[in-house]
């Protein structure tokens, strides 16, 4: 029988610095997704495993360490029953979402009950793009498409939307104080578990990629990133041929100001509420609705804002009727653009900061999302929140949560 | 089926492969070579143990020409499995060659271009003869194709991917021996025919059991392959990187020849071939290459052959040239007939003006020795045929001048009468005029039949055009000296009859009225200059306006203005008199007009320009910016037929790519009317279209369909328009 699909737990890792200097540069992605399933059987000892029916993660760049389905490999390695399957997923920068989003229709479809939703990512170990795909490197795909990187895209957004520099660095700056606000004041602490090793010690307990000393000035001295790529390559003219009517691109974003790479993991633990019942687990909220939209692809960047759209059209809500919204910091003219496209109030966005700061482990992002705005509801005493990323490829994807 | 291939084996054991076809001046990729090179291969494998080499060469002057381009222009999709047979067999006859287990050295007396260096890749060695004329490459891109007996398989296993893409694949260029020596598609270059051939017995005797480096079981691809992290990393940016170097033009060759290079370099060497026929056959059946053949091949040939020469005619040669006016265009014009050995005589008003003459060519010819195209004794050879002088008896005895004096008519007239006494009796009397009549022009002087126009395009080095303009009263003697003349000093002359503006200038002015004026509705700029970019435009129009300077522009549109009753004032007008007048922005040489320039170097366009964008001028879509510009010149040269100032379709094709940058793609101006989706109908239901948005100017010719169907066109373009 179809039920609602309710969150009843959300844990994440800490974010590691996404570089051979990292503190999770020396822990495999598998291990960072068996220790958050120890942590979610501890931290919910009803929680019975033989009720579990899947594990859904999502994975950017599924190759070597993290090919092969890890999903499976990570659910019979943390010693779940046999019976519960794996699969790995890619929607890119949503993957996390997006699986959080397919188990969630999967409870509501009446099939299933009880499923693990995440991702995964270990960028220091697996570096982006070294997947490859006919999009970047098949040349019919990728002139058929006006591919250009990210980078140029968000910089493309700065320029249409005649964000300067000052604007896209004050963003910036903004997500520092959030998130070291809400560090500092616990926001974080109840789905944050540390990575210890086998011994018990701990490996990281914070999130590593803050900066907290950021300034005006210290954003102000980082040189653009995407500007040579841009100019050397040939990605601005692409973008200009199809945006023909700008002169050229103001490139704007830069380390400072564009999501941190890291490595991390996070997991949802999603079910009917006959099981919640059944294994005595209250839940936390309820997912309300969800979408994806594809938005152009030169663009990339855009797609949260039809997404948010056709969510919220499928819970019957408005804008208004969101109280927070947690939307992935990919670059900041993305948020930026977010903001303003929707109307929103600025307070109501990234109150704890966002990947600027804190970092994007790329297929994880969308599930510590979840996490961050259930906490924050809770914390806040509030009632609904939007959680969105945009995506590689021009897409987007929304989900609309409401507190239990 | 005639045979093509010669085979004799000698008493040391080598065949020599002669490339002889009897019925044809070059050897080219047809079907009896395909038939000759089956049955060569045959007997090779069949007496191979007599065989100790093989040498692959040609009775021709040339090595071997290529395609066989009158049976390509015809490929329709229906053709396509026999295409795809054709294509198989060629290339496994040369797979046959190169790995018969005997060495084959490929003896490249002469030049090498498309199917004949795809057939030199095919052999183990490859030794160029250094013949002054000689030419290799892989030119298929510039005719809208690519090498599809190998050419793009090989050239990436060869070179690597980067490598075989940038030096040979994308740029088509025809290369020296020395530069494909060093670009590395050939092995060794030679100085004489019997070094050639003793070479090629020499490597074959010191390399008996060669075999192609991708056939071994240690070959890696130079470079790596796309599945190699280092290759894969800069993959994204090479389709980019075309884009940019293309200017955003959508052209299927070059994208096929990256898309066939990539695809191939991560197959083996059979798939890759299929990858590369199947890529071929897409561009054969396509319009574009038969508008780029039909123009870059039939066109050039039938217009440097001398179509639009009379005959019959005695037209003795010019032998020394007068040229009035050393600015840019006389000192352009005195280098070139210098060049050819012609002596050249240029006044100007001063020692120093006219010197200014010598210092170009100096210039040019010091550029020419530090890159190796001219020996010292070479320059000095050019530069001792150019005089330079104030004075008028210095012309004495000069057989044809060329007068490249301020465009005013008066001033023209002058110089002329001048001269006149002086120069050799019946001289060729021939200004370089863009815009004024020739008509006019030679009521200045006293022999008319002897006058004409002769009007080239900056950078004269450079531009390879040059329209040749007969007057009411030019003689067909004139005409054939001044035809003779442009073919000497190595320019593709095209004839048409007298008009203010003649073709080009007149064409092109079309094509900057139809750009400026939407910027004056309110297009953004930018898009104007995207949209005729796109379009395959080599330069946008308003960088372009900017280059021939609007004052020029201004002053020209005004003579229109005087010179006929019903001149139509336009928009365009309007902004080229408030940048020159109200703005003070004349153009490039003053650092302002459309763009702003820093030192020459052009900039970011002028702000002032964005006050003019509307909303309406952002809704016209891109295509409609892009037809706006196509139609408003090719509807102009439509009427040039109509009305006589054009003789030919040939000539307007031509005239158009080479002289005033009509995209290349479309294979010149009428032809594009040919080819666009519909044919002439479909085109002229487009021009209707456009004349309903944008006004009458668009407005068809009434009998355009019919008109241009009863015409000749060639008779393979016309079976790809359907």
């Amino acid at each position: 029988m179809p039920s609602e699909a309710y969150v009843f737990d959300a844990v994440r890792t800490p974010r590691g610095r996404g570089r051979d200097t990292g503190s999770l540069h020396g822990v495999k992605p598998i291990s960072l997704v068996v220790g958050l399933i120890d942590a979610l059987r501890e931290r919910n000892p009803g929680l019975d495993v033989g009720r579990l029916e899947d594990l859904l993660l999502g994975i950017v760049t599924p190759v070597g360490e993290q090919g092969g389905n890890l999903a499976r490999a990570a659910a019979l390695l943390a010693g779940l029953p046999d019976q519960v399957g794996g699969v790995q997923l890619n929607r890119f920068c949503a993957s996390g979402l997006e699986a959080v989003n397919t188990a969630a229709a999967r409870i509501r479809s009446g099939w299933e009950h009880l499923l693990l939703a995440g991702g995964v990512e270990s960028m220091s170990r697996v570096p982006m793009g070294s997947d490859g795909g006919a999009w970047i490197s098949d040349p019919q795909t990728t002139l058929a498409t006006s591919f250009v990187p990210q980078g140029i895209s968000a910089d493309l957004i700065a320029t249409l939307e005649g964000f300067t520099r000052d604007d896209v660095d004050g963003y910036a700056l903004r997500s520092q104080e959030r998130a070291a606000k809400a560090w500092a004041g616990g926001h974080f602490a109840r789905s944050v578990v540390p990575v210890r090793d086998d011994n018990g010690l701990d490996i990281l307990t914070v999130d590593e990629h803050p900066r907290p000393d950021t300034t005006r000035e210290t954003l102000a001295r980082l040189t653009p990133s995407f500007a040579a790529l841009g100019e050397a390559a040939g990605f601005d003219a692409v973008a200009l041929q199809k945006f023909h009517w700008l002169e050229a691109i103001d490139h704007v974003h830069h380390a400072g100001n564009s999501s941190g790479i890291v490595d991390g993991a996070a997991l949802v633990l999603i079910g009917s509420e006959q099981v919640g019942q059944d294994l005595g687990l209250t839940p936390r909220a309820r997912i309300v609705s969800a979408a994806v939209s594809g938005a152009d692809p030169t663009l990339m960047l855009t797609g949260p804002i039809p997404a948010t759209h056709k969510a919220l059209a499928a819970a019957g809500l408005t804008v208004a009727d969101i109280d927070l919204f947690e939307f992935n910091e990919a670059f900041a003219a993305v948020v930026l653009k977010y903001v303003r496209d929707l109307g929103l109030d600025p307070d109501r966005v990234n109150v704890n900061g966002g990947a600027i700061a804190l970092g994007h482990p790329l297929g994880a992002t969308g599930a510590m999302l979840i996490g961050t705005a259930v906490d924050e509801l809770e914390r806040r005493d509030l009632r609904r929140a939007v959680v969105t990323l945009c995506i590689g490829g021009g897409m987007g994807v929304a989900t609309v949560l409401e507190r239990c | 089926m005639t045979n093509t291939i010669r085979y004799d084996r000698g008493a040391d054991g080598i065949v020599t492969l002669t490339l002889d076809d009897p019925d044809q001046s070059a050897n080219i990729m047809n079907q009896a070579y395909a038939t000759s090179m089956s049955a060569a291969l045959d007997r090779l494998e069949a007496e191979r143990d007599e065989v100790t080499g093989v040498v692959v060469t040609s009775a021709k002057s040339t090595f071997f020409a290529g395609g066989d381009l009158p049976r390509m222009i015809r490929a329709t999709r229906a053709d396509a499995p026999e295409l795809a047979e054709v294509l198989d067999t060629i290339k496994r006859d040369l797979r046959r060659l190169e790995t018969l287990g005997r060495p084959v050295v490929a003896a490249i007396n002469g030049s090498a271009l498309g199917g004949g260096l795809e057939i030199a890749l095919a052999c183990h060695h490859r030794i160029a003869l250094d013949a002054p004329d000689s030419r290799l490459g892989l030119p298929e891109v510039t005719l809208g194709l690519l090498p599809g007996a190998g050419g793009v398989t090989r050239t990436v296993r060869m070179l690597g991917l980067a490598a075989a893409l940038t030096t040979v694949l994308l740029t088509g260029r025809r290369m020296r021996p020395a530069d494909a020596l060093a670009v590395g598609i050939v092995d060794e270059v030679v100085a004489t025919p019997t070094e050639l051939l003793d070479r090629a017995r020499a490597w074959i005797a010191a390399n008996p059991h060669p075999s192609q480096p991708w056939d071994r079981p240690d070959y890696r691809m130079p470079g790596g392959t796309p599945a190699s992290r280092s290759l894969a990393a800069q993959l994204p940016a090479f389709p980019a990187t075309l884009r940019k170097q293309l200017k955003g033009a959508r052209l299927p060759a070059p994208e096929a020849i990256l898309a066939t290079a990539v695809e191939g370099a991560q197959v083996d060497l059979e798939t890759a071939f299929t990858v590369e026929t199947r890529h071929l056959i897409g561009l054969l059946t396509g319009q574009i290459a038969k508008n780029m053949i039909g123009a870059f091949f039939f066109d050039l040939k039938a217009v440097n052959g001398g179509a639009a020469r009379p005959t019959d005619v005695h037209a003795p040669p010019v032998r020394r040239v007068a040229v009035l006016g050393a600015g840019m265009m006389g000192a352009g014009i005195a280098y070139a007939c210098a060049s050819a050995g012609l002596d050249v005589v240029v006044r100007d008003v001063t020692p120093e003006a006219a010197g200014r003459a010598r210092e170009h060519a100096e210039r040019l010819l010091a550029r020419r020795v530090r890159k190796g195209r001219a020996t010292e004794a070479d320059a000095r050879a050019v530069l001792g045929r150019i005089t330079t002088t104030d004075r008028v008896d210095a012309l004495a005895g000069c057989d044809a001048v060329i007068e490249a004096v301020f465009e005013d008519p008066t001033l023209k007239k002058a110089v002329f009468a001048e001269v006149l006494p002086v120069l050799a009796p019946g001289a060729l009397l021939a200004s370089n005029t863009s815009t004024l009549p020739i008509t006019g022009l030679a009521e200045g002087v006293d022999r008319p039949a002897d006058f004409i126009g002769m009007h080239f395009f900056s950078p004269v080095d450079r531009m390879p055009l040059l329209e040749i303009v007969v007057g009411a009263r030019t003689s067909d003697t004139a005409l054939a000296r001044a035809f003779d003349l442009g073919r000497r000093i190595g320019k593709t002359p095209i004839v048409v009859n007298d008009g203010r503006g003649f073709f080009t200038s007149r064409v092109i002015g079309r094509f900057l009225d139809e750009a400026v004026g939407m910027v004056a509705e309110g297009v953004p700029a930018a898009s104007v200059e995207q949209a005729a970019l796109q379009a395959g435009y080599p330069t946008g129009p308003l960088a372009l306006a900017d280059e021939v300077s609007l004052t020029l522009i201004q002053r020209i549109r005004r003579q229109f203005e005087d010179a006929s009753e019903e001149f139509l004032p336009l928009p365009a007008h309007r902004l080229v008199d408030e940048l020159v007048d109200a703005y003070d922005r004349p153009g490039r040489a003053e650092g302002r007009g459309f763009y702003s320039y820093d030192d020459g170097a052009r900039g970011r366009l002028w702000p002032g320009l964005a006050d003019l964008v509307t909303d309406a001028g952002r809704a016209v879509p891109f295509t409609d910016l892009q037809e706006r510009m196509l139609f408003a010149e090719a509807l102009d040269a439509l009427r040039c037929l109509d009305e006589g100032v054009l003789r030919t379709e040939t000539d307007a094709n031509i005239g158009s790519i080479f002289g005033i940058g009509f995209p290349a793609w479309t294979g010149g101006v009428i032809r594009y009317v040919r080819q666009y989706a519909g044919g002439p109908a479909g085109f002229a239901a487009r021009a209707a279209e456009l004349a309903d948005r944008y006004g009458d100017r668009f407005t068809p010719p009434a009998d355009l369909v019919d008109r241009l169907a009863a015409s000749a066109a060639h008779p393979g373009e016309l079976a790809g328009v359907a």
